[in-house]
């Protein structure tokens, strides 16, 4: 231990310290009254520790004898997570007001639960990921029930909570029986114990177990079953802060722990990834069709998303991983804009999530109405937008990896999932007359919805560079 | 069999149906008591691997601290269990269904376990490093230093359960009198009072 170690940690500790310190002074201050000036500020706060991890470069560096990396992988997850947290908090800021939500523990949870999520990516043991994994879940945990009048997001916050603690019970076994066959819990010293080839039955078990634990934080098929329930009782803010940045920690961990501790036995995993993958793509496109609230909708659309990232992952190449990442920061800013038109959805001053509301909204802001289409089609993949650049980069990159039947499997749930994507367009546009859906004059979830429509348009010429990024954080990943 | 044999094999059945009975038990104070059971048989078990003082902490804290903790919430909290557990039957043979399976698997498992030819090594350097230091010292040195991360972020860990217990609980009510001490204190008595001379006969006005 030693300064150096220090300093590889300097972001999470700026955070969790700056943590410590808002809690002080709005406890001792205003109470509720500074909530929104703390938000302001944690925002700002996101945006500059992005920043300052962005372009801070260099090698992988390790702290705390390997109990922590710090690589090109982990600062393109940690500068995702902490953009669409900032995101998700601003666009926030007004609906948790409106409903008396806007406590001052808000933006501080969820500031422990981003140094979860930094912990988490740039996990290099089994301790440090299941402690950064706690951290981030039981911030949600307490979030999801932010609500506490209402029935609906107490049980969210339940129902999270207790399948969140058998998900963390079945990673422990597996972690377990990993260390059993290995041990150790160091992910450098798994890779060398499990040597090259097929694993032994003792490290397949851990691997089996562990893949099970994480793929409920990601909501992959057939672990998803908390998913709608809990994205439609928590508050709708809060819903979209689970569909982005803990997306985003859970499958990058997910990666980090296949490649690091798991590298040697690809062939393995690559198989378990690849059956979780096409279940969520089909569970995702099949059963969201039956949806009438759009949280719900939303929140097949997210398990349907994450195949689609898993099937990148399952190539179990440099590529794949790229494509993952690329995958996953396209996903994050559709997500973003279609939250922030939810947000905005409502009537007679209550939030409106049926989906039937929508209807003929194009009438009432064509503006908006326009944004959502781009969204909805890009959420589809339809071509011209960069929605359709993120499934070409996963299935060519599970082409590439010789697993041609996962990449038509994934064209066809594709083009299932398109349906409800493309009935969204429908209703705004062509729907049956019905009473008329009122938007909120936010600036901030107007510009939310025009900027991430933007980007899905604009972003096809280059997709704002950040495929250099990805294909390096994959280089140090896979190595 | 040797008598650490014979100890290992009591506390392992002990702990197991201790954990079954901690689950299956009809009253919840006797949940709590098998739970207890299930704590010492474990302390037993660290003892037989000569970690005495994590066995020692386990009797102090778990047992001393949060069982006997456990046992008053539980006799306190006004839960209504029997409906629980009907519930609960209503799933149980699919349970049982699943959790058979599984055990079977592990003991597939179990029948043809290898560890890593490093496997060994490894677990003999993580010892070897505090050569002839006591139990204490080493969890002292992995705690306060090798792992100093963890054991910060279980420190985070604990705050955030501390402000969620708060978020989630804490009402502060507006429709009660709550005690003011400055306003007590301030209190003048040639404002709150007065004297009067009652003449008899006359009453007040």
């Amino acid at each position: 231990m030693s300064s150096a170690d220090f300093s590889v940690l300097m972001p999470q500790i700026v955070l969790a310290i700056y943590a410590m310190g808002g809690l002080l002074f709005a406890v001792y201050t205003g109470k509720d009254k500074v909530a929104p000036l703390l938000l302001w500020l944690t925002t700002a706060l996101f945006v500059l520790v992005a920043f300052w991890i962005g372009v801070s470069g260099g090698d992988s560096t390790t702290a705390f004898g390997g109990l922590f990396v710090a690589d090109a992988f982990s600062r393109f997850a940690s500068v995702t997570i902490l953009l669409s947290a900032a995101a998700v908090l601003l666009m926030s800021e007004g609906y948790m007001a409106r409903r008396d939500l806007l406590r001052f523990e808000y933006p501080l949870l969820v500031v422990l639960a981003v140094v979860g999520m930094t912990v988490m990516v740039s996990a290099g043991d089994l301790m440090t990921l299941y402690m950064g994994l706690e951290l981030q879940s039981l911030a949600l945990y307490v979030v999801a029930s932010l609500r506490r009048d209402s029935a609906k997001s107490t049980e969210a916050g339940l129902k999270y909570f207790v399948l969140g603690a058998l998900s963390s019970g079945l990673l422990l076994y597996g972690a377990s029986l990993t260390y059993g066959y290995a041990g150790t819990t160091l992910f450098s010293g798994i890779v060398a114990a499990a040597g090259e080839g097929s694993a032994s039955l003792g490290l397949l078990f851990g691997l089996v177990f562990i893949a099970a634990g994480l793929a409920f934080k990601v909501s992959a098929a057939p672990f998803h079953m908390w998913t709608p329930d809990v994205y439609e009782g928590a508050p709708t803010p809060i819903t979209a802060f689970f569909a982005t940045a803990p997306k985003v920690a859970a499958i990058c961990l997910l990666a980090r722990v296949v490649h690091d501790a798991f590298g040697g036995v690809t062939s393995d995993w690559q198989q378990v990834v690849a059956a979780l993958s096409v279940a969520s793509m089909f569970l995702g496109a099949v059963a969201a069709i039956g949806q009438s609230d759009i949280k719900r909708l939303m929140a097949y659309s997210s398990i349907n998303h994450i195949g689609f990232a898993l099937m990148g992952l399952s190539a179990g190449t440099a590529f794949g991983v790229q494509a993952m990442l690329v995958y996953m920061a396209i996903y994050v800013v559709m997500n973003i804009g279609t939250f922030a038109f939810i947000l905005s959805m409502e009537r007679d001053g209550k939030p409106v999530t049926h989906i039937q509301a929508l209807s003929l909204f194009s009438r009432n802001d064509m503006t908006r109405a326009v944004a959502m289409l781009v969204l909805m089609f890009s959420m589809a993949g339809v071509p011209p937008f960069v929605g359709f650049f993120g499934k070409y980069y996963v299935l060519s990159a599970a082409v590439d990896a010789g697993l041609g039947w996962l990449a038509v499997l994934g064209v066809i749930a594709s083009v299932i999932a398109a349906f409800y994507y493309l009935k969204i367009v429908y209703l705004i546009f062509f729907g049956p007359e019905g009473e008329e859906l009122e938007t909120t004059r936010s600036p901030v979830l107007w510009g939310m919805l025009m900027a991430s429509a933007l980007i899905m348009v604009v972003g096809v010429i280059n997709l704002f560079g950040i495929e250099g990024p990805a294909a390096m954080a994959a280089q140090s990943l896979v190595q | 069999m040797t008598p650490p044999d014979f100890a290992f094999y009591l506390f392992a059945v002990l702990v197991v149906a201790a954990g079954l009975f901690t689950v299956i038990a009809r009253n919840p104070v006797h949940s709590v008591l098998w739970l207890i059971l299930a704590f010492l048989s474990s302390a037993g078990l660290f003892v037989l691997m000569g970690a005495e003082f994590v066995a020692m902490l386990l009797i102090i804290v778990y047992v001393g601290a949060v069982a006997v903790l456990f046992l008053f919430v539980v006799m306190m909290l006004d839960v209504d269990f029997t409906s629980l557990k009907a519930e609960m039957t209503k799933y149980m043979p699919i349970a049982l269904l699943i959790g058979v399976v599984i055990l079977m698997q592990l003991g597939i498992v179990f029948g043809v376990w290898q560890t890593s030819d490093i496997a060994a090594d490894n677990v003999a350097a993580a010892t070897e490093r505090f050569g002839g230091a006591s139990n204490t010292q080493a969890i002292g040195q992995l705690i306060y230093d090798d792992y100093l991360l963890l054991f910060q972020l279980a420190g985070l860990i604990l705050l955030v359960a501390m402000i969620g217990a708060i978020v989630l609980t804490l009402r502060h009510r507006t429709d009660v009198k709550r005690q003011n001490v400055v306003s007590q204190i301030m209190r003048d008595p040639k404002a709150s009072m007065a004297l009067k001379d009652v003449k008899s006969g006359q009453g007040l006005q």
